[in-house]
């Protein structure tokens, strides 16, 4: 079974993520910022990151920079998913290594889609 | 709905479209058809039924038409058959035309875009090796009303989030407000025209690819080997027709045959094809 961080500071969010993913035979690990999802790498990388953009402490575009430079930190799929719905942002998201980007509000096709296009699926 | 009712329409439909609407799909006439009427000012479906017998030959059953055709669409649905575009139809195509330097692709049910759009941006991830290429795409539907939203190439953001890859959204898309609109250099390449397959189309001229996906599952046995039998008239003993995930030509027609290990891909079965394009098409995909 493919293991699947789910990186958001709204509570609601993780819980929507985490009944279509493990409908997708995904097992779930939460993090509620870019701090605690940087410390759940440390000590074990999944094979999936949902990584929402805005939170406190460090934000996704920063956590994504940290985890690209951690010792295999290149062989998690990242797919954002966020509210921050302008090209500027995608191109920022690609160009510091996140594989897929969705934009909130999302479905479970959209999430499937998205996993799928990465080989996650 | 009255069964009477209900009756007529799936009569209506069925000389106007092909689509054959089973006993079972009353709630669907009724959720698509209920829009329409109350558009028109009337008072339920009975009032829009007696209408159409008043006038079968009216604006009206256009639109009634037009309702119940299914439009559903995304971006490089179902994958698979622009692997089969990409790997082995047009390296075949473009050795076989490598002299005129000439495409023409047909998608026969556009719905609003998607599929013509999709083989576009395949076409430009190709690269220099289509320079001075003249490659159309015609893209037809019954619907009006989906080949305008065709033609603007504005779609939504759940739209552009199905099938679509996200380097292709930010290589080919601007955003419009809330909305993303396909680059005008993609639009160029699609010529979009309203047509119902029921009627001759002969005057579109030949293809040398014809994507046909997700309609002949909506018509009856008869009207699907009258479809495929004038499809295989417009298209070169070396062309290529894509079907749905859902259709064959198996047990229709004998003017197509389908081509071993490419699921939903089919050649016209002409004495020339059982010659040889068949397993040239093979060597090419190989050396693709």
């Amino acid at each position: 079974m493919k293991n699947c961080l789910v990186v958001d500071d709204s509570s609601v969010i993780r819980k929507v993520a985490r009944r279509i993913l493990e409908g997708l035979e995904f097992e779930i690990v939460e993090a509620e910022d870019g701090e605690q999802a940087l410390d759940a790498c440390k000590r074990h990388l999944p094979d999936a990151i949902l990584l929402d953009w805005n939170m406190p402490k460090m934000d996704g575009y920063e956590f994504l920079r940290s985890l690209r430079k951690l010792p295999g930190g290149d062989k998690p799929k990242v797919v954002f998913c966020t509210t921050e719905n302008d090209v500027a942002h995608i191109a920022r998201a690609l160009h510091a290594g996140a594989n897929e980007y969705i934009m909130k509000p999302f479905d479970k096709e959209i999430v499937e889609a998205k996993f799928q296009e990465v080989g996650l699926i | 709905m009255t069964p009477q009712d209900f009756d007529y329409l799936r009569q209506l439909l069925r000389q106007r479209s092909g689509l054959v609407l089973s006993a079972e799909k009353q709630y669907l006439a009724e959720s698509r058809l209920l829009p329409v009427a109350r558009k028109h000012g009337f008072v339920g479906l009975a009032e829009l039924v007696a209408k159409l017998k008043a006038a079968a030959a009216s604006p009206l059953s256009v639109e009634v038409v037009e309702a119940m055709t299914t439009n559903e669409s995304f971006f490089f649905r179902d994958k698979v058959p622009f692997e089969h575009f990409r790997l082995t139809i047009l390296p075949a195509l473009m050795a076989a035309r490598a002299r005129e330097k000439r495409l023409r692709i047909w998608c026969a049910a556009c719905a609003t875009g998607q599929e013509p759009y999709s083989l576009a941006m395949s076409l430009k991830g190709v690269g220099p090796a289509l320079a001075g290429w003249r490659v159309e795409i015609v893209a037809t539907d019954i619907s009006t009303d989906v080949l305008a939203k065709a033609k603007a190439g504005i779609y939504n953001q759940f739209e552009v989030q199905r099938g679509l890859p996200i380097q292709q959204l930010v290589k080919f898309f601007s955003q419009v407000g809330e909305a993303w609109q396909i680059a005008p250099e993609i639009r160029a390449m699609v010529s979009f025209r309203a047509l119902n397959l029921l009627n001759d189309f002969s005057s579109l001229g030949t293809f040398d690819l014809v994507f046909c996906r997700n309609v002949l599952i909506y018509l009856d046995q008869e009207t699907k080997i009258g479809v495929l039998n004038r499809l295989a008239r417009q298209m070169p003993s070396d062309g290529f027709l894509v079907l749905g995930a859902a259709e064959t030509v198996i047990g229709l027609t004998d003017a197509f045959k389908p081509m071993a290990d490419r699921r939903g891909l089919y050649v016209p079965n002409t004495p020339a094809s059982k010659a040889a394009p068949v397993s040239n098409v093979l060597r090419f995909a190989v050396k693709a």
